[in-house]
């Protein structure tokens, strides 16, 4: 034995030797974390790659925004103005609206010192379709496929035009490029990077080729990413010069940290812990409005959950004020629509209450009684209190609601394949478009089951929208902006009576903060964070 | 107990009856020996005072809808969090305003349930498999012997989760992954005695008679296994109480909204920091209860077999 | 070749070959256990009501996507097949990518398991160094204050749900009264301070000569290691207190004594010295159960280590890494268990 773990730390060793160390920064104070690092605690061990191309989870979509330029871009200290330039200084949309045009910025540098040219802004575009991997939709929707990137993506000079296969509203089209998969990569670095045709797929899943404000040291897996500010950077160099999320579990562990100052942001604090922590000195709390959307929904295949008044009945016995004022205090505020506040066309209506009488009446209707159903959520605390107390309400009408607890993986394994009776859970937008979430609350084109469209909520529901579809669909090419708004509030106010899902809550993200930092800006709900505004 | 000559309890010839030294029938013998056997266990104060506390745990589970003051489900969200001696809540109330004391009361029924099918499931199939390996010997006994060391082999925890991953989160797969994890142990305990036993001039008898090895194993081997088996899953208690309240803590075990100890600390200790006592009485139950049936295992190790003194 | 004619000429093989064939036995015995272990955890995962794919890709990818990486996973191929696969990868040390982590398990458990050992070998040193004298306190004083207090001693520590345990230690110790480090190894600046060179933050920054990270990494392995320490020390102190005991009641004790040898000559050098090997197989074993068993405590802090790696893999259906990891916590736990049997077998007088 002794010998064997002699060979193993050996090979430990081996593997781990070069991890490099950044000289002088051992001797700092305790107390205090040093005026040009942020620290910050967060659950990162949703991150499984750093490759934009690929990268489609929460913490590593923070990791990208901070390290990759994108065409178009938020500004994080005005985002109302919504997307603006980036590393493309201008467009122009041709006369049948189907080509995009744009004019790089000059001089910006990637972190190897190489320039931005619209050749790495093609090769990056190019890739991610080329690549399949699970955020490509964002891309494809627009028509561009293997076959014919070559056409549809193309760079010339310092120009580069991208092709859609039909008109599109250019908002639509710029909306998904600020998302992580607009990236762009350095063509060279990632090229010479390559294995067996991967285009750098495995380097960059480890590794970063960005331009954008910090580069990334390093990546360890459920432990911390360390990120090193970029000098060159075309904004201006970075106050923090390294950024250390560390991966904290518990909410209650992330506090002490931050009340000790061991760290100067907390991400994860739960409504207990914010009320601790913001009482203590040297502490603020940030509320910020995200865009996740917590809700129910309702199996249609179910024969009595397909019935309309019992869909109602359902809408009328959720106890939204009840949670948002307990449990869910100050991390969650009442919405009922698909599309989250601050979204195109969102819209604040809250006709849904909780009323049990008037369940209890619907349900008579019906002519439902002795109604029994499952429900699957996954192991996080907030959602298995949400379900307790839905079935809690359920009871009070007789519905029998029994909880099936599992990951994230086994639950959604079963949401997709249509198991569950019901399902209980959150949904995140993929870009900052309307048409991230009506294409998939309201949009099934082919319910039946071969078709295994399992990516769209509407169809693990097994629900048809019907004339929706449509309405979905016109809706992604219509130029006007105004009446685009209009057209999804009309659709959400019809979807929140008809459809099976029950939206409840949008999420507001509490960080807790040392009050010396400044600027944090976590990106609402349409981006991620930005680290390189921030100050002390 | 129809037996002849046997006075009434409480009469002063019980005692003595009891205490011969020349015992009138192997009956009689037995239980002179077993009460022997209990004086002695009456001697140790702490396995009194471990059997004292499972035979309350025993009493609470029974009488939990009478003795709890609240239904351990019910919830009022406006009158959570409360703290220890609060109006009415003697232990407080959790995140969704259940009363905790009735929450543990409730609680105790799971924890002996648990216990009580694990006892039943990890010795039965651990007999089986090493009586079998042991008297039929040559190969089933190398390949029984080989899946019980890949059991063994096994991180124990880790093997449970898988188990309980694969079949889903519940008490009864929680109970089938304790039991699998556990019987490799009791196998090994079973094979040994059974290769003992088997040589001896008594097996060899009973194979004269024409008994088949189905037979031999079921009524001749079996009860001879049985009391070690015995001392070892008394010892075994606390480890399966605190296998289960972590499933449990790891959302494995019981499911909401059922007041399994381990689950009512993996939701407590989200509070811990302000509301210490969620995560805590729960926390301090299972200890008892654990450190009951070791105080107990302890005890009637020394009587049973006082010269193995420490093995747990 | 003379082996070989004495072999066939006596039926009696040298010392020398049954040697040799006693440790191709246990090679073999090994790898069997190795190759169920692996059958075992392969099962599991097949059976897993988690779909691989989109474990890998995520809720929302394309079918298109979907449907690329089924095949690339080689999950088109019979379940059998996927293991014979498998295991020819393993026999070459390729334990094959981790999906979490997108690196090859080997590094990754290059990475975790030296922080478990690290944390094991420091919790095994604490009930050693403590056990061990208790236990044979509790057998000299049998019966007596110290035995009782002893015995309550080990019980409760068998008793205590550690993550409990470990949950409440940490608000004590961390939070209240600020003496110990919080959760993770190091503190958030002492990270990546120290060159990786056994991958065990203690040695690694002596090595570097940081006395800083020294103090902070001993800061927060003080408390979990105490509370593994707790746990091995019960086990530890019953198991010396009943071998003691065994050889306080032997003869030889006894003609010592009336022999005049003082008391401190007769307990330690005598009774102590001969229950030395039966005592390390029990450490050993020890060991091995805080080398596999420690995942409750490496979640409760945060630790980096191989119970919380196969732990979060398997809840992710990540089985390269389940699988990588199972085997190397097997194979620790199988060698330890040959290695303190070996030990029994050529030192202990009675089993030869």
């Amino acid at each position: 034995m002794i010998k064997i773990s002699r060979r193993r730390l050996l090979a430990a060793s081996l593997i781990a030797a070069t991890a490099v160390v950044p000289a002088g920064v051992s001797q700092m104070a305790r107390a205090e974390t040093p005026g040009n690092m942020l620290v910050l605690a967060n659950r990162i061990d949703d991150i499984t790659t750093l490759d934009p191309a690929e990268s489609f989870e929460f913490a590593g979509s923070d990791v990208s925004r901070n390290v990759y330029g994108k065409l178009v871009n938020f500004d994080p200290l005005n985002m109302d103005k919504g997307y603006g330039p980036d590393l493309a200084a201008s467009w122009d949309v041709s006369a049948d609206g189907k080509t995009i045009t744009f004019t790089m910025r000059d001089g910006v540098k990637f972190h190897s010192g190489n320039p931005v040219t619209a050749a790495d802004a093609e090769f990056s575009l190019r890739r991610a379709v080329l690549l399949k991997k699970t955020p490509s939709f964002i891309l494809t929707q627009f028509g561009f496929n293997a076959d014919n990137v070559e056409q549809t993506i193309k760079a010339a000079g310092n120009k580069l035009s991208i092709t859609t296969d039909k008109k599109y509203a250019t908002s639509f089209v710029l909306n998904c490029l600020t998302s992580t998969i607009g990236g762009i990569v350095d063509k060279k670095t990632v090229m010479a990077n390559e294995k067996d045709g991967d285009m750098g797929n495995e380097w960059l899943k480890t590794n970063s080729a960005g331009s954008g404000a910090y580069k990334v040291v390093s990546w360890k897996p459920n432990d911390s990413v360390t990120l090193q500010a970029n000098e060159d950077f075309y904004l201006g160099a970075p106050a923090m010069k390294r950024v250390i999320v560390r991966h904290v579990q518990e909410s209650a562990t992330q506090r002490l940290l931050l009340e000790k100052g061991d760290i100067d942001v907390a991400r994860n604090l739960n409504p207990e812990d914010v009320a601790g922590a913001g009482s203590k000195t040297g502490v603020a709390i940030d509320s910020e409005l995200r865009g996740r959307l917590m809700y129910i929904s309702l199996n249609q295949k179910h024969p009595v959950l397909s019935k309309p008044k019992v869909i109602e009945a359902i809408r009328y016995l959720v106890d939204y004020e009840g949670m948002q004022n307990s449990f869910l205090k100050g991390q969650y505020t009442i919405h009922q629509a698909f599309l989250p506040r601050t979204y195109l066309g969102a819209i604040d209506d809250k006709p849904y209450s909780l009323n049990v009488a008037k369940a209890k009446a619907l349900l008579g209707e019906a002519g439902v009684s002795g109604l029994e159903i499952e429900v699957g959520v996954r192991d996080a605390q907030e959602r298995i209190e949400i379900v307790q107390s839905l079935q809690n309400t359920f009871g009070q009408v007789g519905i029998k609601l029994n909880i099936t607890v599992g990951t994230a993986k086994q639950i959604l394994t079963r949401y997709r394949a249509r198991e569950l009776d019901m399902y209980m859970g959150a949904w995140g937008p993929d870009y900052p478009d309307p048409q991230t979430n009506a294409g998939t609350f309201a949009y099934n084109p082919d319910n039946s089951d071969e078709i295994k469209a399992t990516g769209l909520l509407a169809y693990r529901n097994a629900w048809d929208p019907g004339a929706m579809n449509q309405a979905v669909e016109a809706a992604v090419i219509e130029p006007n902006r105004d009446v685009r708004r209009k057209m999804y509030e009309d659709m959400q106010r019809e979807h929140q009576r008809v459809s099976p899902f029950i939206v409840m809550f949008q999420k507001i993200e509490q960080t807790g903060r040392r009050d010396n930092v400044k600027n944090l800006m976590l990106g609402g709900a349409i981006t991620a964070v930005s680290y390189w505004p921030v100050a002390k | 107990m129809t037996a002849v000559g046997i006075p009434e309890p409480g009469k002063p010839g019980w005692r003595q009856w009891l205490l011969t030294d020349t015992p009138t029938s192997r009956r009689h013998a037995r239980a002179a020996s077993l009460y022997q056997s209990w004086l002695t266990l009456k001697s140790n104060k702490l396995a009194m005072i471990g059997l004292g506390i499972l035979v309350f745990l025993a009493l609470v589970a029974l009488f939990a809808p009478i003795l709890s003051p609240y239904d351990p489900f019910a919830q009022d969200l406006g009158n959570r969090l409360q703290p220890l001696g609060a109006d009415g809540h003697l232990l407080g109330t959790d995140s969704l305003g259940r009363d905790i004391l009735s929450r543990l009361i409730h609680g105790s029924r799971i924890t002996l349930y648990i216990v009580s099918l694990v006892a039943l499931i990890a010795p039965i199939a651990g007999l089986i498999v090493g009586t079998v390996a042991g008297y039929v010997g040559g190969w089933s006994d190398t390949v029984l012997m080989r899946i019980t060391d890949i059991f063994l082999a096994f991180p124990r925890l880790v093997l449970a989760l898988a188990f309980v991953a694969a079949l889903g989160a519940g008490i009864e797969n929680a109970v089938l992954a304790i039991a699998l994890t556990a019987w490799p142990p009791y196998a090994r305990i079973a094979r040994a005695e059974t290769l003992s036993i088997r040589k001896s001039d008594y097996i060899s008898a009973v194979k004269l008679q024409g008994a088949g090895p189905l037979r031999i194993i079921t009524k001749h081997i079996w009860p001879l296994c049985i009391s070690s088996l015995i001392v070892r899953v008394t010892l075994d208690m606390a480890g399966i109480i605190l296998a289960a309240a972590g499933l449990g803590f790891l959302g494995l075990g019981a499911q909401p909204p059922s007041p399994e100890w381990g689950a009512m600390i993996s939701e407590g200790r989200k509070f811990i920091l302000d509301h210490w006592w969620i995560a805590t009485m729960p926390g301090l139950a299972i200890f008892t209860v654990s450190l009951a049936f070791n105080l107990l295992g302890d005890g009637l190790r020394d009587v049973l077999d006082p010269k193995d003194g420490g093995e747990l | 070749m003379s082996a070989t004619t004495e072999a066939k000429k006596g039926r009696q093989p040298p010392p020398f070959l049954s040697y040799l064939a006693k440790i191709a036995k246990t090679l073999g015995s090994i790898a069997v256990t190795m190759i169920g272990l692996l059958f075992v955890t392969f099962v599991i995962g097949r059976i897993m009501p988690i779909d691989p794919v989109i474990a890998v890709l995520g809720e929302r990818a394309t079918k298109e996507t979907y449907d690329a990486t089924y095949i690339a996973m080689g999950l088109d191929k019979p379940y059998i097949v996927q293991f014979f696969y498998y295991l020819w990868d393993v026999i070459q040390g390729d334990f094959g990518p981790s999906r979490l982590t997108a690196r090859p398990v080997e590094d990754d458990i290059a990475r975790v398991f030296p922080a478990t050992l690290e944390l094991a070998t420091l919790g095994t040193l604490i009930g050693v160094f403590i056990g061990v004298p208790l236990g044979v306190l509790a057998a000299v004083k049998r019966g007596t204050l110290i035995d009782q207090i002893a015995r309550v001693v080990a019980l409760i520590g068998y008793s205590m749900p550690i993550f409990w345990l470990g949950l409440v230690g940490l608000l004590i110790f961390y939070g209240i009264l600020g003496w110990v480090g919080g959760p993770g190894r190091v503190g958030i600046f002492y990270v990546d301070l120290v060159p990786t060179v056994t991958g065990m933050i203690l040695i690694d920054s002596i090595l570097d000569g940081q006395w800083d990270v020294f103090w902070n990494a001993v800061s927060h392995i003080i408390l979990p290691a105490s509370l593994l320490g707790y746990y091995s020390l019960a086990y530890i102190s019953r198991m010396t207190r009943s071998f003691m005991l065994e050889q306080l009641s032997a003869e030889y004790i006894t003609t010592a004594r009336v022999k005049g040898m003082s008391e401190w000559a007769v307990i330690w050098r005598h009774a102590f010295g001969n229950i030395k090997v039966q005592l390390i197989t029990v450490i050993a074993l020890s060991y091995a159960g805080l080398l596999e068993g420690s995942v409750l405590t490496e979640i409760i802090f945060s630790w980096p280590g191989i119970g919380s790696y196969i732990t979060t893999a398997l809840l992710s259906a990540d089985m390269n890494a389940v699988l990588g990891g199972t085997v190397v916590v097997g194979l620790v736990f199988v060698c330890l268990n040959i290695f303190s049997d070996l030990l029994y077998k050529f030192f202990d007088p009675r089993a030869q």
